[in-house]
């Protein structure tokens, strides 16, 4: 059979389908296209909406200070002498950044680490351990998961100052670990029912005390759990401001976000020199955060699709 | 066990105390009873120490019946209200709506989907203050990139949006929404890939296709999710602080605050603590009744299918 009677036999199979299963199928094509159509504009607003924002903060960081005072949507010459500035501290308000920075670094890494030892061994106590009237403790860390923290801050500010804590990063660690323990409890009770209770069971016949079975076996399986609750506990401490801001008064005990905001209570702010600073500081929880982000996901996942 | 308490037992007070610890001991033995008490007393401690106190100590500096005399007759605080009610409609409902409907976009399979929600998560990822800090100035009537934008793409004389009640209310609003929609929208998404395909290939064969199969399939299954995340998102909206603190000052004259930063207003700008504590406090009508709501759907029910 040669290639062109192979062609008309084809062209005869299809002939009497092109009426009805044809139109069809140029109006499912046509559908798609619409669709993907859509899809792409409305991929095109999602990424104007999400970028204008981040745009604006990368665009005044490249800007002269004068070039901010300006009417253009791109940088007039765009360069990197305001992250020069930060750097080496080379501004008034900048004078104390890297120990800021330092402080910053304190706090969310104190905050992490006492917030994954006591979640996890409240954790362990009611969840492996069966403590009697446990449910109190899950409660009391549930209630305090729905008040806003926010509501808190007078009352917790007045008294650190009868505790003489006013003004010392302690003060802003407890406030932090308060806030951010309850939902790592949560996490911890969540992804502690996969493990099966039997691995402790067994290691207590053997003879192994709560504290080796805590050190030994809950601690290692709950591995992928600290990992996504100690990334949330990071975050939540380098991001705060109302506590840090409200406990936090002297330039040498001040976080970053605290110096930043600063920068706004004065006339003419060095708009350039703020934006440049925010990114610095941005840049280390959006590191952790695309790091983690599917440990984290997983996580979120576990207590937020919980209802 | 000592021999002391095994001797002890004849007498009345000792054996109600042993009945005591007994029942709080549990099925627990000997000294896992004091490992379980050390163990939990690092969180009991904290939450005596900086919540339980607290909430009495600000319950006790709100007791006086004259401070709600001069909260409610004050028209910063009936601003505030309004403000609160409205950025609560608005704010909530648009932002979980929307993230409703983009969950099922980042469905679909594909690179270009995964690039896009890594790429949308962003403003959830980036710390409040930087952003609210660009949205403040991004916002300027004389200056920011909007306006500029406005005109330079456009010709259109943008508004001084931070200089206007309603605008400005309406710019703490959108970044509200910009902030946290990627944070709804990753938890609706682990919500709709939690329903089993099986269900959708049952309502494929009974002919649910398109937005029957969103009506009658999706939504009845994500409903109490999207219930639980509304109160939750109202109760968070409640308390926050940083979206209008930054974006609006609360201004333009004190007109946009919510009762968080109208609550810090009167507890450090006008240094009276108790006046703070008093605004705060009249959220309780509002929190009591969605906190325990709320607690009972987190405590019982996982997402039911």
């Amino acid at each position: 059979m040669s290639t062109q009677s192979l062609a008309t036999a084809q062209a005869v199979a299809i002939g009497p389908r092109s009426g009805a299963a044809g139109r069809r199928g140029r109006i499912a094509r046509r559908w798609r296209y619409a669709t993907n159509a859509g899809l792409a504009l409305l991929y095109v607003v999602l990424l104007v909406w999400t970028f204008t924002p981040i745009y604006n903060i990368v665009m005044i960081a490249l800007e002269h200070e004068g070039d901010v005072y300006g009417n253009s949507i791109l940088p007039a010459q765009p360069s990197l002498d305001s992250f020069w500035v930060v750097f080496t501290q080379g501004y008034w308000y900048l004078e104390n950044f890297w120990h800021q920075f330092g402080n910053t670094v304190f706090i969310a890494g104190m905050v992490t680490f006492l917030v994954l030892v006591i979640a996890s061994m409240t954790s362990f106590t009611v969840g492996r351990m069966r403590l009697r009237n446990g449910w109190l403790i899950t409660n009391a860390a549930l209630l305090t998961y729905v008040i806003p923290a926010s509501f808190l801050a007078i009352p917790f500010y007045l008294i650190m100052n009868h505790y003489g804590l006013a003004n010392n990063p302690w003060s802003v660690i407890a406030a932090l670990v308060t806030f951010a323990t309850p939902y790592a409890i949560f996490i911890f009770q969540e992804y502690g029912r996969s493990i099966p209770i039997e691995l402790d069971e067994s290691a207590r016949i053997d003879g192994a005390s709560p504290v080796v079975i805590y050190l030994r076996i809950y601690l290692p399986l709950m591995a992928p759990a600290l990992v996504a609750v100690g990334t949330y506990a990071l975050l939540l401490a380098w991001n705060e401001y109302l506590y840090q801001f409200l406990l936090l008064s002297d330039k040498r005990n001040m976080t970053v976000p605290v110096a930043l905001a600063q920068f706004l209570n004065s006339d003419q702010a060095p708009w350039n020199y703020m934006m440049a600073t925010a990114i610095i500081y941005a840049l280390p929880p959006l590191a952790t955060y695309y790091a983690f982000r599917h440990r984290m996901s997983s996580g979120l996942t576990m207590g937020g699709v919980k209802g | 066990m000592t021999a002391a308490t095994v001797l002890d037992v004849g007498s009345p007070s000792a054996k109600q105390k042993r009945s005591f610890w007994r029942y709080w001991r549990g099925n627990l033995k000997g000294s896992e009873f004091t490992w379980a008490l050390a163990f939990s007393v690092p969180y009991i401690a904290v939450f005596v120490a900086f919540v339980a106190y607290p909430v009495f100590y600000g319950l006790w500096m709100g007791r006086d019946p004259a401070l709600y005399a001069d909260v409610f007759s004050d028209g910063i605080y009936r601003d505030t209200v309004v403000n609160t009610l409205v950025f609560v409609v608005l704010g909530v409902n648009l932002k979980l709506f929307l993230a409703l409907l983009l969950s099922g976009v980042f469905m679909r399979p594909g690179w270009l989907t995964k690039v896009m929600l890594m790429l949308f998560v962003l403003p959830w990822a980036v710390p409040q203050l930087p952003a609210f800090i660009s949205l403040h100035w991004m916002l300027n009537g004389e200056w920011g990139l909007l306006n500029n934008a406005l005109w330079i793409l456009g010709g259109i004389e943008g508004p001084s949006w931070l200089n206007e009640r309603w605008t400005a209310l309406g710019a703490a609003i959108a970044s509200h929404i910009w902030k946290w929609m990627p944070f709804w929208t990753v938890i609706l998404l682990a919500g709709r890939m939690s329903i089993p395909q099986d269900i959708y290939d049952a309502a494929k064969v009974d002919g649910a296709t398109g937005l029957n199969r969103f009506l009658f399939v999706t939504f009845p299954l994500l409903a109490n999710l999207y219930l639980v995340l509304t109160l939750l998102a109202t109760i968070f909206l409640l308390g926050d602080f940083n979206t209008v603190f930054f974006v609006t000052g609360g201004g333009p004259n004190n007109e946009t605050h919510l009762l968080a930063t109208l609550g810090i207003r009167n507890a450090f700008d006008l240094a009276r603590p108790d006046l703070g504590v008093a605004v705060v406090m009249t959220a309780l009508p509002v929190l009591i009744p969605l906190v325990i709501i709320l607690m009972r759907k987190l405590r019982t029910a996982e997402v039911q299918l």
